[in-house]
């Protein structure tokens, strides 16, 4: 086979450079009419973010990862990899917990315990085009669905297989498709939801961007279980590559003869459109969504009833999340057994997450069910970076909680991460360490929902903002014992009282930290201490008298002229005239590292 | 408004796909005028406060002229715990503006977005479409020149 320079691609490699990387590859190639020797692919993200941006060279079988690169390395990759079969070991992953150096991907600790069902097309395809996804097998579970099945077996084989939706609830899927397909009406849709609002999540739009046909199958398919002609995917606004992927996509599978008017001769008529989402968190929500395609403000409505069975201008509809969908031609292929032998026993299969934070080995991660958190952080994640210690792990976004350290060996399902106090979601995990203030997460959080929050319910609308309120006061320094009990009681209120998921979670993030981290919020309130440095009022910038050698360069850049001292003497800052921009700290030389934080403040 | 009419009609004068018209308007002009508002608020027959209604709801619009340029801070959760807030701060004192606002010479824009997807190499900003990321306090100085 001619050997391959697979190049990543996805939004994150090309925010690092790997448009550079591509034209260095293309100009090269051509200069040197090496189009012979070797073929150029252009993929979406291969995972590991971290190492981006990165390729995968193909020869002889295998497929050696070269990450971090410069658009000079280029030459060298063709040079001596691809024309001479010898390896870069400059280029090779160094592992900085095994502290190795790795050649074949394979090998590379990061994607060792993964089980990347979904991800792992991303590094096969070419999402310009169609041929690769179609070498992979790509639409033969659409042309077995509608050659063999009847629209009830496809459903009873989601439902055999256990495939839970992805999107955060974890409904079961087969099960959603039978009661819409039972629901009465003439016009059915089916809708994906690719709005991936929670912050610090991308896998979505990582398989939108790497293999959009994935998607389109599973949801043609869906359609067909169904009885549903018309499917829509409301896509986040932002994420353009994604959009433009799926339009390319879209067209290329109705020239194919996948989407339109009677697909594959079967008589079955289905057509795909794509809205683009206006950036409101709550526009994930499915009813909030319905309303947002409509044309309407995005505020969820009471359910019953279901979208299932009144959704898109009243007439049944079925919601998936992206991932969800790109599970089903896979199960579809390999058998519902074969899925449900991967995972525990209420959840299936795989799960993506976006493992993001305080962590050495950045990027997603595709797992079985069950596998436990420290695995994923230390095993997949190559652990804490620069010798920190690791405090507490957040996942499912602004509805999830933090995990603490006691908890690492916790298997990961749906049932489980309830369990702690905290969600599944779409599948972010926000790693944190000792620099992380687990009481401004805590803010964070419901400062984040607080903003999005529709302001349909009251409880809502007005029990975030207090919440917010109260947690602003204890990072400033002037929280009371009873703000803690008061934080408790409003959560309840908000949780009972809330229309949507977004209000019914709202107050998990504050709920786990106090749980598990109790002393840092009294080490605010009683000592006036952040103990991990971070709340602007309980800190104070100082200079080590000892470490400072009077270079200079903070009292240059302090912006509000608070540093003092003479040239080779030893410089002060004043706190009153100190506005606590953190300058100082970034521009101390490293060999001296005389500016500290501390905490209480200096009087 | 010949510009506004090739837009609705693109969308088949629908109003079910105000917000998509919406859309393709901001793109256009950068900012939501109030009297192309009015003019569609006509031609759809879609009465004004329903159309101010879904542009103050949705964040993607802005009812204000923006500026020249914009600065986009990631303040999503990845970003949020390696320091965004400190860069949206330094943004805002030095451009003497708030997140959401634009400077009166009309040069600068400062918004935030809940994660970018690139979480990777945050905390990360977008200048007029680029992406920055592993961005330094120091870089705020940079980009305030034209140097990143
Ligand atoms: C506030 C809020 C935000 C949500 N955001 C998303 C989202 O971004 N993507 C998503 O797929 N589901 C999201 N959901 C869940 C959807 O309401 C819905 O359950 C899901 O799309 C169903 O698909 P699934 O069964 O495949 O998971 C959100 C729910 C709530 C309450
Ligand atoms: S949190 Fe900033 S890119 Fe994800």
């Amino acid at each position: 086979m001619k050997p391959l320079l697979i190049i990543s691609a996805g939004t994150c490699g090309l925010a690092r450079g790997a448009d550079e990387i591509i034209d260095a590859a293309k100009e090269y190639q051509r200069k040197n009419r090496l189009q012979k020797k070797f073929d150029i692919k252009i993929t979406g993200c291969h995972g590991l973010c971290e190492a981006e941006p990165n390729v995968l060279v193909r020869f002889n079988g295998k497929f050696i990862f070269y990450q971090k690169l410069k658009p000079e390395n280029v030459k060298d990759i063709i040079e001596e990899t691809i024309l001479k079969g010898t390896i870069i070991k400059d280029f090779l992953w160094f592992d900085p917990k095994t502290k190795e150096k790795y050649e074949k991907i394979d090998d590379i600790p990061f994607y060792q315990k993964q089980h990347r069902i979904l991800l792992g097309h991303n590094v096969l395809i070419e999402p310009k085009y169609i041929k690769d996804y179609l070498k992979l097998g790509g639409y033969s579970a659409l042309g077995k669905v509608l050659k063999k099945y009847r629209p009830l077996d496809v459903i009873n084989m989601i439902k055999k297989s256990g495939l839970r939706g992805r999107g955060g609830a974890g409904f079961l899927t087969g099960k959603k498709w039978e009661i819409c397909r039972k629901a009465k009406g003439v016009e059915k849709y089916v809708i994906c939801n690719a709005d991936e609002g929670d912050p610090g999540a991308y896998m979505d739009r990582s398989l939108l961007e790497g293999s959009p046909h994935g998607v389109l199958e599973g949801m043609i398919i869906g359609a067909y279980a169904i009885g549903a002609n018309k499917g829509i995917i409301y896509v986040r606004n932002e994420y353009p590559l994604a959009v433009e992927n799926l339009r390319r996509a879209l067209e290329q599978a109705y020239r194919k003869g996948f989407l339109g008017m009677d697909i594959l001769k079967s008589k079955f008529n289905f057509d795909i459109d794509i809205v683009r989402g206006a950036g409101a968190f709550v526009c994930g929500e499915e009813t909030a969504l319905l309303a947002s395609i409509e044309g309407e403000v995005g505020r969820p409505r009471s359910r019953p009833p279901y979208p299932a069975e009144k959704g898109l201008w009243n007439r049944p509809t079925n919601i998936n999340n992206v991932e969800t969908w790109a599970n089903v031609p896979q199960i579809v292929i390999n058998g519902a057994n074969w899925f449900s032998q991967i995972g525990t026993k209420g959840s299936k299969g795989t799960k993506i997450f976006s493992l993001v934070g305080k962590i050495n080995n950045t990027g997603l991660v595709e797992v079985p069910m069950g596998i436990t958190l420290r695995e994923i952080i230390y095993d997949i994640g190559g652990g804490i970076p620069a010798g920190k210690k690791f405090k507490a792990v957040q996942t499912g976004g602004p509805s999830g909680g933090c995990i603490p350290h006691s908890l690492l060996d916790l298997p990961i399902d749906y049932e489980g991460l309830t369990q702690a106090g905290s969600m599944m979601g779409s599948g972010g995990m926000i790693v944190m360490d000792e620099d992380t203030c687990m009481v401004d997460i805590a803010r964070y959080f419901l400062d984040f929902t607080q903003q999005e929050s529709c302001g349909k319910c009251p409880s809502c609308r007005l029990g975030t903002k207090q919440m917010v309120q109260i947690l602003s006061r204890i990072t400033e320094g002037n929280g009371e014992y009873r703000d803690l009990e008061l934080l408790e009681e409003i959560s309840e209120n908000i949780k009972a009282s809330s229309l949507c998921g977004l209000g019914q979670t709202a107050a998990n993030p504050v709920l786990t930290t106090i749980k598990y981290f109790r002393d840092e919020y009294l080490a605010h309130i009683k000592e006036k201490r952040c103990p991990a440095l971070v709340c602007k009022s309980l800190i104070s910038y100082v200079i080590d008298a000892e470490l400072c050698s009077g270079c200079t360069v903070c009292a240059k850049n302090c912006p509000s002229d608070a540093i003092t001292g003479e040239p080779k003497g030893i410089y002060t800052i004043d706190q009153k005239k100190c506005i606590k921009c953190g300058i100082c700290l970034t521009v101390c030389p490293s060999k001296f590292k005389a500016v500290k934080k501390v905490s209480p403040p200096v009087k | 408004m010949k510009k506004v009419e090739n837009i609705l009609r693109e969308h088949r004068y629908q109003r079910s796909r105000i917000i998509q018209i919406l859309q393709d308007i901001h793109v256009q002009y950068n900012y939501l005028p109030a009297k192309v508002l009015k003019y569609v608020s006509k031609r759809l027959k879609v009465p004004l406060s329903k159309i101010y209604s879904l542009a103050t709801f949705y964040t993607a619009f802005s009812l204000k002229p923006r500026g020249k340029h914009l600065i986009t801070v990631c303040m999503g959760t990845a970003c949020h715990v390696r320091g965004a807030t400190a860069m949206l701060s330094e943004f805002e004192r030095r451009l003497c503006i708030k997140h959401g606002e634009t400077t009166r010479d009309l040069n600068y824009t400062l918004e935030t977005v809940n994660c970018l997807g690139c979480c990777a190499i945050g905390p990360i900003i977008v200048y007029d479409g680029k992406y920055i990321g592993e961005f330094k306090l120091k870089d705020v100085t940079k980009v305030l020149q034209g140097k990143l």
